[in-house]
Formats: C-alpha cells, sequence, structure tokens
C-alpha cells in the first residue's frame, strides 16, 4: 500500500521543482492534504496542494502561485483551512532576507478541488497575502510556528537570535509584535528551528540554537530550561510528544534521535543512532505517540515503535473513531507485556535527502515524506502494527 | 588337699585384697589394682553376706573409688599422653563406669585440646580486615600437622577404646553417633578457618602456593576420610578447593579487565601527551603491538597459574570437578571467555559513551583521543582472539581428552570470533562516523559563517579544505598503521587528470544545465534525468571494511555529504559559485587516492557543484583551466 507522487513537473514545465516544505493542512481532519512549497531561485515558486484519495489511490494535485521567494519553510494555521504561513526568501541586488507571510488561498482550494490536474495548471492561481511579519530589524526567519489547537491568532516566528509572538487581528491583516526575547551570549546565536507545546495551555515553546535546546515560557517570554549539548552537532528539529507532558524528541547532525524528559535534562531518556547522515525531520505520530518518524539526508525515512517510552506503554484501546479528539484521550489500563522498542520500516524510496516528514492531520496511520528532487512520498503505517496498536 | 591349700591362697589373696591395692595405688599400678580388684569382685560380692567378706568388700570398694577418682583425674588432666589416656579410659571401663559418661569426658578433654589449636589458628588469620601474619601454605601445613593430625589420633584412639575394641561392641553404635557429631563440630569450624584464610588469599600473582597448600589441604582430609568414613571430610573439603578455584579464576578475570584498562590508559596518554610536545606521536602500530604482547603475556601467565589446578601431581586435580567443569566452565567460559567479552564490551561501551556529552571546552581532542584509541582496542580484540585461538584451548587442560572436553562444552572458538568481529566491527563504524563528523562540522562552520552572495573572485582555495585533506591525509597515515590497504577498483595511473576533465566539463554539464542554459531545458533536464538513471544512488554509509580504503572511503563520503547539504542551505552569488567550484576542484585533486571507488568522489563533488549551481543567483561558472590553474598555485 503505497503510494508516490512526483511534484516534479509535468510534460509542459520542465524546470526541476526542488522542494524542502511540508506541512499537513493542519485544520482539516477529513481529507488527507498536505502543503509543499518549492524552492528555485530562477522561476515563480509553487506551493502543491496535494490531495490523497485513501479510497481510490489517486493523487490530486493543485498548484498556487507563491512569487514571493523560495520557500523555505510552511506551516498550515490550525484554525483556518485556507490560511498558512511560510518563510521564504527574498532577493534584491547581491541580498539574501529570509521574510515570513501569512497568506490565504482561494477559497475553492482548501477543500481540494477534484478537477483533472491537467485543467488546473492551464489557470494557476495565486496565494493572497495577509499580512507580513516585518522582521527587517530582526533577521532572517527560520521559521513560523501557529499555536497549537489555537484559534489562529497566534503565531511565534524565530528570526536569528530572536524569538517573536504575534498576534493576528483584523481578520489576520495585521500582525502585530506582541512579545518578544532575545537570545544573549558569545557569538553569533542563530535559532534554526522551534516547536510549540500543545502542553500547559500552549504556555512553553523549545528552540534549538547551535547544540542547544531551549525552552520558553510564552507569557513571559523566559527561558525555563536548557539543555547544553543535546546533541553533539547542530539540532536540526524538535517535536513534543502531543500525549504526554514534558516529553521531547530532537534530532541532529550527530545523526542521532534523542528523546527528552525536559524535568531532568542531564541525559536523554533514549537516543536512536540509526541514520547515517544528518537527521532533519522528527515527528510523533499525532494519536499514537509511540510511533515516530525519522528523515534524514541518507535519503531513508525511518518509523520507529518506541513505545517504552509512550503515552501507552501497554498498547492502547481507545476506539480508533473517537481519535479525532486529540484532547480526550482516555484510556484504560489493561495488564499486558511492556512492548519492546523497535524500528518498524526503514523506507527507502527516496533517492535525495529527505527534509520533511510529516503525519496526515485526518488519517493517524499516514505520512508523508517530501525529498529535496521533489518526490513526495506518501505512506501508511504496516498494517498488522495498526491492528496491533488497537486491538 | 591340693583344692584346700588353693582355697587358702584365694582367702589369703582376698583378705590381703585392701592391702596390695593400697599399696598399687601408692605404686600408681592401677592396671594392677584393677585386675586384682576385678578377679576378687565377684566372690566378694558373692559373700557379702559374711562380715569378714563384707568388710574387705567394703574396705576396696572404697580404695577402687579411690582409684576411680585418680583415674578420673588423670583423665581429665590429660597430661600424658594417648597412650596413657587409652589405659585409664580402659582400666575405668574396666570398673563399670558408665560409657556414655566415659566418651563424653573423653570428647570433651580432646575437644578442648583440639578447639585451642584453631584458637591458634584462627589467631594466625590475623584481625578482621588486616593481613594474616602468615602465607597460606604455612597456614595449612599448622592446620593439617596440628589439628588434622591430632584429631586423626583422637578418632582413632577413641574408636580403638570405644568403638573397635573387643568386648566393646554394646557401646558402638552411641560411641560412633558421638564421634560423629564432635568431629563435625571441630570440621565444621575448621573449615571456617580455611575458608576465611583462602578467602584473604587475593593475590593475582603466582598461584602455585595456594594450590600446593590446597592440595595438602586435601590430601590430609582424605587420610581422615579414611579413618572416617561417612563424616563427608573430604567432599566438604573438595568443594571447599573448588569453591576457592573459582573464586581464584573470578579474581584473574578482574585482574585481567583492570589489566586491559589500565593499557588502554597508558595507550591513550601515549597518544594524547607527546602529541602536544613533539610533532611525532609513537607509532600506533608500536602501541598495538605492544598492548596486544603484554595482553597476551598476561592472558599466558593466568592461564598457566591456572593450569597448575590442573597438574597431574596435584592430588585433586583428578576429581570429577577439576577434569570437567573446572577445565571447561570456569577456566575456558568463566576466564577466558569472560576475559574477551569483558574486552568486546569496552568496544561497545566506546561506542556509546557520548564523548560530545563531556566538557565541552575540548570536544575535539576527546574526540581524537577517543577515536585514536578506537583502532587501538580493536586491535586488542584481535589480539585477545589469536590468544584465545592459541593457547587458549590447550592450556587449561592437562591433556588432550579433557581439551576436546572443554571444546565441546564450551562456546565454540567461532562464536567468540564472531563477537570479537562485530565488536570491532561497531568500533570502526563509529571511528568512521566519529571522525567523518569531525570532518563535516569543519565544512559545516565555513560554509555557514561565510557570505556567499557578496564574495569576490576566487584567487585561492579556501583554507578549510587544505584542513580537509590535511586531517584526511593524516587519518589515512594512522590507519594505515593498523589495517591493510585494501581493494580499489581498477584505476591507471593519471586517472585524475582524466577525470579531472571529465568532471569540469563534460560530467558537469548534465546537473549544470537546467539552470543555467534554459534556452534548451528539455534536453538538459532530460539529461540530468537519464543521468540519475545510469548513476548509481550513493549510499552515505555501507558498512565498513577492514581496510584503510574502506575506512577513508566512508569517512570521505560523510564529509563530502554534509558539503553538499551545506551548499543546499545557502545561497550564492557567481563568484560564490566559482569559489565552490574550485574548492571542489581541489578536493578532487586529493581526495580520490584515499578512497575505493573514486567515481564516488567525483559523483558527490558534481553533486555539490550542481547545488551550488542551482542555489545560484548569477550561475556563471569558472573556466575549467582557470579552476586548475587556482587548483595547482595552492
Amino acid at each position: 500500500m503505497l503510494t508516490r507522487a512526483r511534484i516534479l513537473p509535468r510534460a509542459r514545465e520542465l524546470q526541476v521543482m526542488l522542494a524542502r516544505a511540508l506541512t499537513p493542512q493542519t485544520a482539516e481532519t477529513d481529507a488527507i492534504r498536505f502543503l509543499v512549497g518549492t524552492q528555485s531561485l530562477k522561476y515563480d515558486n509553487q506551493i502543491h496542494i496535494i490531495d490523497f484519495d485513501d479510497e481510490n489511490n489517486i493523487i490530486n494535485k493543485n498548484v498556487l502561485l507563491h512569487q514571493v521567494g523560495e520557500i523555505w519553510q510552511i506551516s498550515a494555521s490550525p484554525a483556518d483551512k485556507g490560511v498558512l504561513a511560510t518563510c521564504y526568501n527574498r532577493t534584491s541586488d547581491s541580498k539574501v532576507m529570509t521574510c515570513a507571510a501569512v497568506w490565504r488561498m482561494p477559497k475553492e482550494l482548501e477543500s481540494g478541488s477534484h478537477e483533472s490536474p491537467d485543467d488546473s495548471s492551464s489557470n494557476t492561481q495565486t496565494l493572497e497575502l495577509l499580512c507580513h511579519l516585518d522582521n527587517t530589524a530582526r533577521g532572517n526567519m527560520a521559521c513560523v510556528m501557529w499555536e497549537p489547537m489555537g484559534d489562529g491568532k497566534k503565531l511565534i516566528s524565530l528570526a536569528d537570535n530572536h524569538l517573536l509572538l504575534w498576534d493576528l487581528q483584523e481578520s489576520s491583516s495585521k500582525a502585530v509584535l506582541s512579545n518578544s526575547a532575545a537570545l544573549e551570549g558569545k557569538g553569533q546565536l542563530k535559532f534554526t528551528s522551534g516547536r510549540w507545546s500543545p502542553h500547559h495551555n500552549c504556555t512553553q515553546v523549545a528552540t534549538a540554537n547551535d547544540t542547544t535546546i531551549r525552552g520558553w515560557d510564552t507569557r513571559s517570554m523566559r527561558q525555563i530550561y536548557c539543555i547544553e549539548n543535546a546533541h553533539g552537532q547542530l539540532v536540526r528539529d524538535l517535536d513534543f510528544n502531543p500525549n504526554k507532558q514534558y516529553y521531547l524528541a530532537s534530532c541532529g547532525d550527530d545523526c542521532k534521535v534523542k528523546f527528552w524528559d525536559t524535568r531532568n535534562i542531564n541525559e536523554p531518556v533514549k537516543t536512536l543512532e540509526e541514520h547515517s547522515h544528518w537527521v532533519w525531520n522528527v515527528r510523533y505520530n499525532h494519536s499514537h505517540d509511540q510511533l515516530v518518524l525519522t528523515g534524514s539526508s541518507d535519503s531513508r525515512v525511518i518509523l520507529s515503535n518506541m513505545v517504552s517510552i509512550s503515552s501507552e506503554p501497554f498498547g492502547h484501546l481507545v476506539d480508533d473513531d473517537e481519535l479525532s479528539d486529540q484532547e480526550d484521550h482516555h484510556q484504560e489500563e489493561k495488564t499486558k507485556e511492556p512492548l519492546q522498542d523497535s524500528i518498524i520500516a526503514t523506507y527507502e524510496e527516496h533517492e535525495d535527502s529527505v527534509y520533511a516528514v510529516e503525519w496526515s492531520s485526518a488519517d493517524p496511520w499516514l505520512f508523508a515524506s517530501l525529498s529535496y528532487d521533489g518526490r513526495l512520498v506518501i505512506n501508511r503505517v504496516p498494517r498488522t502494527l495498526k491492528y496491533h496498536i488497537l486491538l | 588337699m591340693l583344692g584346700v591349700h588353693t582355697l587358702l591362697r584365694k582367702l589369703q589373696f582376698l583378705l590381703e585384697l585392701p592391702a596390695r591395692l593400697t599399696r598399687c595405688v601408692e605404686l600408681e599400678a592401677y592396671g594392677t589394682a584393677v585386675r586384682y580388684h576385678g578377679r576378687a569382685r565377684a566372690v566378694l560380692h558373692h559373700y557379702r553376706h559374711l562380715p569378714s567378706f563384707h568388710g574387705i568388700q567394703a574396705d576396696c570398694q572404697v580404695i577402687m573409688a579411690g582409684l576411680a577418682q585418680r583415674l578420673r583425674q588423670r583423665f581429665r588432666d590429660g597430661g600424658s599422653g594417648a597412650k596413657d589416656l587409652a589405659e585409664c579410659v580402659e582400666l575405668l571401663l574396666e570398673l563399670e563406669e558408665p560409657a556414655e559418661e566415659l566418651c563424653d569426658e573423653f570428647l570433651a578433654h580432646a575437644g578442648a585440646r583440639l578447639a585451642a589449636e584453631l584458637d591458634t589458628l584462627e589467631a594466625e588469620l590475623g584481625p578482621p580486615g588486616g593481613a594474616p601474619t602468615c602465607d597460606i601454605l604455612e597456614f595449612t601445613d599448622r592446620g593439617c600437622n596440628s589439628f588434622v593430625g591430632n584429631l586423626c589420633l583422637v578418632i582413632a584412639s577413641y574408636q580403638e577404646l570405644f568403638v573397635s575394641r573387643a568386648g566393646a561392641a554394646p557401646i558402638a553404635p552411641m560411641a560412633r553417633a558421638k564421634l560423629a557429631t564432635f568431629v563435625e563440630g571441630l570440621l565444621g569450624r575448621y573449615f571456617g578457618l580455611v575458608e576465611r584464610r583462602v578467602q584473604l588469599e587475593k593475590g593475582v600473582g603466582d598461584s602455585s602456593l595456594l594450590v600446593r597448600a590446597l592440595d595438602r589441604f586435601h590430601r590430609r582430609l582424605q587420610a581422615l576420610e579414611q579413618l572416617l568414613p561417612g563424616a563427608g571430610a573430604a567432599s566438604e573439603g573438595t568443594a571447599i578447593v573448588e569453591r576457592a578455584a573459582r573464586a581464584r579464576v573470578a579474581q584473574y578475570l578482574q585482574a585481567l579487565r583492570g589489566f586491559y584498562q589500565d593499557c588502554l590508559t597508558d595507550v591513550r596518554q601515549a597518544l594524547a601527551a607527546p602529541r602536544l610536545a613533539s610533532k611525532e606521536g609513537p607509532g600506533l602500530a608500536e602501541l598495538l603491538a605492544t598492548v596486544s604482547a603484554s595482553l597476551l603475556g598476561q592472558v599466558k601467565a593466568v592461564l598457566g597459574y591456572v593450569h597448575l589446578f590442573t597438574a597431574r601431581d596435584v592430588a585433586f586435580s583428578n576429581k570429577p570437578y577439576f577434569k570437567g567443569e573446572f577445565c571447561s566452565q570456569a577456566v575456558r567460559e568463566g576466564l577466558v571467555v569472560g576475559f574477551i567479552r569483558a574486552v568486546c564490551g569496552t568496544a561497545q561501551q566506546f561506542c556509546e559513551a557520548p564523548g560530545e556529552m563531556g566538557v565541552p571546552s575540548s570536544p575535539e581532542s576527546r574526540l581524537k583521543g577517543r577515536g585514536r584509541s578506537c583502532p587501538g582496542s580493536k586491535g586488542g580484540v584481535l589480539a585477545a582472539l589469536a590468544v584465545m585461538e592459541a593457547p587458549g584451548s590447550p592450556a587449561p587442560s592437562p591433556d588432550a581428552s579433557l581439551a576436546l572436553q572443554a571444546e565441546v562444552a564450551g562456546t565454540p572458538g567461532s562464536v567468540l570470533c564472531a563477537e570479537a568481529r562485530a565488536a570491532a566491527q561497531r568500533l570502526l563504524t563509529h571511528y568512521v562516523r566519529v571522525q567523518g563528523l569531525a570532518v563535516s562540522q569543519m565544512l559545516r562552520k565555513s560554509v555557514e559563517t561565510r557570505d556567499w552572495v557578496g564574495t569576490i573572485e576566487p584567487r585561492t582555495v579556501r583554507a578549510v579544505m587544505k584542513r580537509v585533506v590535511e586531517d584526511t591525509t593524516a587519518i589515512d597515515v594512522q590507519v594505515g598503521l593498523l589495517y591493510e590497504e585494501g581493494v580499489r577498483k581498477a584505476q591507471s595511473s593519471d586517472s585524475s587528470k582524466r577525470t579531472f576533465s571529465v568532471y569540469s566539463s563534460s560530467r558537469q554539464q548534465g546537473r549544470y544545465a537546467p539552470s543555467y542554459t534554459p534556452s534548451a531545458p528539455m534536453d538538459t533536464n532530460l539529461l540530468s534525468n537519464i543521468q540519475k538513471l545510469f548513476s548509481e544512488r550513493i549510499d552515505i554509509f555501507s558498512p565498513v571494511e577492514f581496510n584503510k580504503v574502506s575506512v577513508l572511503t566512508g569517512i570521505v563520503k560523510i564529509s563530502l555529504k554534509s558539503f553538499l547539504e551545506c551548499v543546499r542551505l545557502r545561497t550564492f552569488g557567481r563568484f560564490g559559485l566559482q569559489q565552490v567550484q574550485v574548492d571542489c576542484h581541489y578536493l578532487q585533486l586529493y581526495l580520490w587516492r584515499f578512497v575505493g571507488d573514486e567515481g564516488l568522489v567525483h559523483g558527490l563533488l558534481d553533486e555539490i557543484v550542481a547545488s551550488a549551481a542551482h542555489r545560484c543567483l548569477d550561475p556563471v561558472p569558472m573556466e575549467p583551466s582557470v579552476v586548475e590553474v587556482i587548483c595547482e598555485r595552492g
């Protein structure tokens, strides 16, 4: 049950589209939909809306123009299907600047149009700019995060060494900087990535700069913890366990994936060392947090089963239908043998570095991975494991 | 007439009896007195209703009571030898003293003396925690000679008196039971002492003293066993010997591990220290050889010591335990296999030890030290393996049949080989990873910190590239000391020249084309895809083999891949691209010689330049001839 989608040009489009930005359409809980942003210095960049029809195993694609520049990061609003934020490069003269903006896609594309791909290409539509996150004084934007499960009004962006909290006002047409914090220290400190925790009423954010992971309180904009030398080399990505407070996963250039309990930062709870090159992305499954995805520049995607440190160490007993509501997560304890952590599968369909892996927001058993050469691969969790987790 | 005469003599004897007995007692001729009394007793008893006889009997009884008192006194004093004692007991028994009481008294008496001997022995153990006052052989000797010897004597005389003496049949079972409990108690204490003493024997050097002591101990107990079958003395003694042997082996294992750790520390120091002082570090190969040799020597020595336990002239060596289990389990499994596993475990720790977690100020040097010691200890594994393979199996077992037995019962050598190999593989993989990431880090920092858009036209190769080549060369030299060259793909002598031209012209075109010749996008894109079809996917991390080329290939691959990733994160101006071109060409000139398949290096370098071109705002590449000139000048 494998689906491959190449966002490579169709016969008439001849440019090679490179891509490294991928996000599920977070607010969509029915259809399986991903957004991909392209990277090209020569041509107009695009956002591809990928619809996966699970029953018929068909992929539909709609293209939106993103003319301001190449896309480095993309994130979809958790409240409004039509709203998304991008970090993009703007080049003027001999200066390259990474900026961030909030966009709205045309209404008819929000829920994916199912016309044939050939028709859609003839009338490529453009994104509507809602507002810029003005960063002229604060340097390059590394990433933009929406408040998880929020009303789509709050954003945090990382710009060089600044952590910026934005309020979207007037139906998102104005972004007001409501709070900020700066990282002080020796040398040029630069945030590389961050993640907004869904726990503690969404008042915590974790950021990575070089080999350090820091936690921030968004109310006071103060640092709450700091894991120095979390990785031997640069930390590339972070993710919070959606079902277990204080648990955080990180990955980096030392080829390792580490799992942390932020209450005890001296040592990781677990370390995985399965990749043979930098690990760019780590993602917990939204419902079954023992499922952890990692993507690496060794061109592999690895799906791990981290049962021992998950919120369901004895397996899961909730009916699948109730899972759309993530917060309501009751689980009945049943005495079962604790399961072993293991690698479920290593996916080797990619030929180039994999920079992004994401779980679908609609189907907890489905995920997409994107490699630099523009290939998007949609995979499912193996059926046997799925039943094992459910039953 | 004759009858009357005899009767009269008898009467006279009776009448004189009290006087005679008194005299005998005075002369201490107790035996005669008892004999006289024994003869007269029945008659006196028979005629006790006659007043005169009754008087005699009363007198005799008083005298004999006094005699018995004296005998008992003597018996209790115990001043005289065993023979005297025996006589005493014999007489007392004849005087119809209760046998049970006598047994108890005899044993209590002997017990007191033996206990005193044990006390002396205990005193020789020294204060708790302190050192014993004499060596173990002396201790055992003393124990054997005084305690066990006397115990044997006591048992022998006791048995003679109460068990095997003619007429002792009715009291024999009771006497035997008493003896058994008695011996058991004393031996228990003695064994306790011996065990304590053996435990004090912590030295890890020559074990001949211990073995001789144990042997003597064992022999004496054997004698005891013959004297008193069923007391379990010998089996308990053998058990002690076995425990001692086992403990000894465990100590040896501990010592070997410690020795191995010390070796590693020494190697690390040797590698780290002179590096700071002078340019020339000590020869890695020499160090490895030294370590291997000393490890080998140590293992051999230990095996030699252990061998003593099974020597032919040692009595307990033909016990079933020492014949079978000791060889196969304790020595082979416990000692040799255990040691090799410990070595493997250390290797594992090297892999897992997060050197990065340590002091942030000197991660570089730590990594290096660790990295260098890795191949060292890896060699150690192999060396230990060699030890195992060569003298390992024959040494612990004295004859061929035992060797065979050990072979059958133990973990087969092949399993150990595989284990050691796996550990070595992990180490080597780790080494490649650590070195690769170290070079990567250098490259990443250099790419990240530069403004690639506004850079000036390249005139030289960037210093970091030279550093990369230098480091790689250093690694090559190091690894070369330990490993064979390995296999390369066939290549001609001028391959670098030839591939260079391919690299900077036609090969490059494919990936370049889509971006800088948009006039013919169709063809170039097609070309690029076709090229992709034919070029093998580069596996960044294929398993490392035990040879220099494979190790270096791994490191170079990781480094270049990291370079590629860094390039893809930046945006380049025209001169930025050209600088990358120059750098890549320089790397290509020097790196091809380290790897097995130079096509791989070219492929990765092509990809780096192509990626830079993709990320270039104004992709105008530099003339290949100019690139060449710059590199050659650098």
